[in-house]
C-alpha cells in the first residue's frame, strides 16, 4: 500500500547547526533522511513509521573530504560517486572506492550516502566491511558537541547502532596508514549492480620477510558482509594468520577459522551453507592473492568444501 | 494515519524549481515523489514508473546534471535544482543522436525502459564520451530492460558515441 505524502512532514533546514537543533528540541521524533535510497523505498511500500522527516540531503558541512596529514575525512554526506570519483580515495582507500562502484547503479550512487549506509546499518551493505578494515572512527555530532568512537562495535545488533537520537553522523575519519597493503575487495551477488551481496568481503594483508628470508604475515585484516547481524571483522581468523608462513596448511587453518567465526542465515538472496562456503573460499582467494608472488601452490583437495572456484 | 483535511492543506508549500530549462511554481507536499510531480503537475508522462524503489530506472531524470531516480526523491529536495526529463533532451543534440542510434539499432521495443536509459546513456556520454562496452554496461546498469536482452541498447550507445565523435 502505498503511503500518502499529506501525511508526511519532511524540512529541509538548510544548515547543520539546524538540524541538529530540531534533534535537539525533539529527540527521536525526527528521522534524518539524505539521499532517500533507503527511506524512500520504505516510504513507497507503506513501510515507514516516521512520520516527521528531517532532510540532510547536501548540506555543505556533510558533503566535504578533507584529505588531512593523517586521515582522510569522509563527510557523512557524501554520495558514493562523490567517493569513487576522489581521486586520494581512489588511491588511499581502494576498497572503500570498489564497494561505491559496486553500491546500486548510477543514479542511486549519485543519491546514497556513506553516512546513510552506516546508519541504515545492513549487515549486506556493500562498503561498511571497508571502514572495518580501515580502522574507521566517526565523529558524531549533536546540539550537545562532538564525540569520536571507533566504527568498529558502532553496530550493537541486527539494525541497532550506537547513535543517540539526537545525534547525526558528521563525518567518518580514516587514518592514513594502510596505503602499503594488499588489498583484496569482492563481492558476491546475482549481479555486481543494484543487487545485495549475499557475501561480500574486504582485505588488507601485509607481508614481511623474516630473518631467515622467509615472507610472514606482517599484519592482516579481514571483514565480512552478509554472514552475521551486522559488519563482521573476523577477529579469530586475523590472529590464527598473524605472523604465519602462507602455504595449504594455513589456508585450510584460515577457511575453518572463518566459518567457525561467522553466523551466516537462510533468507532469500541465499543460504547459510552456501553463504559459509563462499565466505571460506573468498578468505582463501584473499590469502593467495596475498602470497601470490611466492609461487604458492594450494592442495584444493585438502580444502574442506572443495576447490577455490 | 488520518488527519483531518484542513490539517492536509497546512501541509503543502510552495517551491519552485526549474523543469527542462524553465522556471516553475508549484504547491505540493513536501514528501511527494519528485516522479509524481513531473507526471501530474507538469504533465511530463515521459518519465515511467517501474518498480518505484529505485532497482529500475524507469523514472530517471536528471537533477542539476545527475542521473536520479525520481521515485526516490521527495520533491522537496528537488526545490530550486534544475531538473531535466526526457522531453526536455527532446531538443538537445546529443540526445537526438542517441534517440536515433536507439531506433536504428533496435534500442527500443515496449518503451517504459527507454525514456530512463537515453537519460543514463546521455548522462554517461557527458562524462565519457568515447566509453568502452563495459563502461556502457556500468553506466547502464541501473536501468532495466526486459524487453531487449540489453545487446541492442549497448550497440545503440556505442553508435551514438562514433557518430558524436565523428560529427
Amino acid at each position: 500500500m502505498r503511503s500518502d505524502p499529506s501525511d508526511y512532514r519532511l524540512v529541509a533546514p538548510g544548515s547543520l547547526h539546524a538540524a541538529v537543533s530540531l534533534l535537539a528540541a525533539e529527540p527521536g521524533a525526527w528521522l534524518p533522511i539524505a539521499g532517500g535510497t533507503d527511506v524512500m523505498v520504505q516510504y513507497a511500500a507503506g513501510k515507514l513509521s516516521a512520520r516527521k522527516l528531517l532532510s540532510i540531503w547536501n548540506l555543505p558541512e556533510l558533503r566535504q573530504i578533507d584529505v588531512l596529514p593523517d586521515e582522510i575525512r569522509l563527510g557523512a554526506g557524501c554520495t558514493y560517486t562523490d567517493l569513487r570519483n576522489h581521486e586520494v580515495v581512489r588511491r588511499e582507500l581502494p576498497l572503500l572506492a570498489s564497494a561505491a562502484q559496486w553500491t546500486g547503479g548510477i543514479a542511486n550512487q549519485n543519491r546514497g550516502t556513506i553516512g546513510g549506509n552506516i546508519v541504515n546499518a545492513s549487515p549486506a551493505a556493500d562498503s561498511l566491511p571497508a571502514l572495518l578494515v580501515y580502522d574507521a572512527e566517526l565523529i558524531l555530532v549533536s546540539a550537545r558537541g562532538e564525540r569520536r568512537l571507533p566504527y568498529l562495535g558502532f553496530h550493537t545488533g541486527y539494525k541497532k547502532t550506537q547513535l543517540l537520537p539526537d545525534e547525526l553522523i558528521r563525518a567518518i575519519s580514516l587514518p592514513r596508514k594502510f596505503s602499503n597493503f594488499v588489498p583484496y575487495a569482492r563481492k558476491v551477488g546475482a549481479r555486481n549492480a543494484q543487487a545485495i551481496s549475499k557475501v561480500c568481503i574486504a582485505a588488507l594483508g601485509l607481508l614481511a620477510v623474516d630473518v631467515a628470508h622467509t615472507p610472514r604475515i606482517e599484519d592482516v585484516r579481514i571483514a565480512l558482509g552478509s554472514v552475521a547481524p551486522v559488519p563482521l571483522r573476523l577477529v579469530e581468523t586475523e590472529k590464527a594468520l598473524q605472523g604465519k608462513v602462507i602455504d595449504g596448511t594455513l589456508l585450510i587453518l584460515a577457511k575453518q577459522t572463518a566459518i567457525s567465526e561467522i553466523s551466516p542465515i537462510d533468507d532469500i538472496r541465499s543460504t547459510a551453507r552456501y553463504r559459509a562456503t563462499v565466505a571460506g573460499n573468498l578468505i582463501v582467494e584473499f590469502l593467495a592473492r596475498l602470497g601470490a608472488a611466492r609461487d604458492l601452490r594450494v592442495d584444493n583437495s585438502k580444502l574442506q568444501d572443495g576447490p577455490l572456484r | 494515519m488520518t488527519q483531518s483535511p484542513a490539517k492536509k492543506d497546512d501541509g503543502t508549500c510552495e517551491l519552485s524549481l526549474e523543469v527542462n530549462g524553465e522556471r516553475k511554481m508549484v504547491r505540493v507536499y513536501p514528501m511527494e515523489r519528485l516522479l509524481d510531480v513531473l507526471r501530474h503537475e507538469f504533465n511530463l508522462t515521459g518519465t515511467k514508473e517501474g518498480c518505484g524503489e529505485g532497482e529500475c530506472g524507469s523514472c530517471s531524470v536528471l537533477m542539476d546534471g545527475a542521473l536520479v531516480n525520481s521515485c526516490l526523491v521527495p520533491v522537496l529536495q528537488a526545490k530550486d535544482a534544475a531538473i531535466l526529463t526526457i522531453e526536455g533532451l527532446a531538443a538537445h543534440e546529443p540526445s537526438r543522436r542517441m534517440q536515433q542510434a536507439f531506433l536504428e539499432c533496435g534500442g527500443a521495443q515496449c518503451g517504459i525502459c527507454t525514456p530512463g536509459m537515453i537519460l543514463a546513456a546521455v548522462h554517461l556520454l557527458d562524462k565519457q564520451a568515447q566509453p568502452t562496452l563495459e563502461d556502457i554496461r556500468e553506466g547502464l546498469s541501473g536501468n532495466l530492460c526486459r524487453c531487449t536482452g540489453y545487446m541492442q541498447i549497448f550497440e545503440a550507445v556505442l553508435e551514438a558515441a562514433r557518430r558524436g565523435t565523428s560529427a
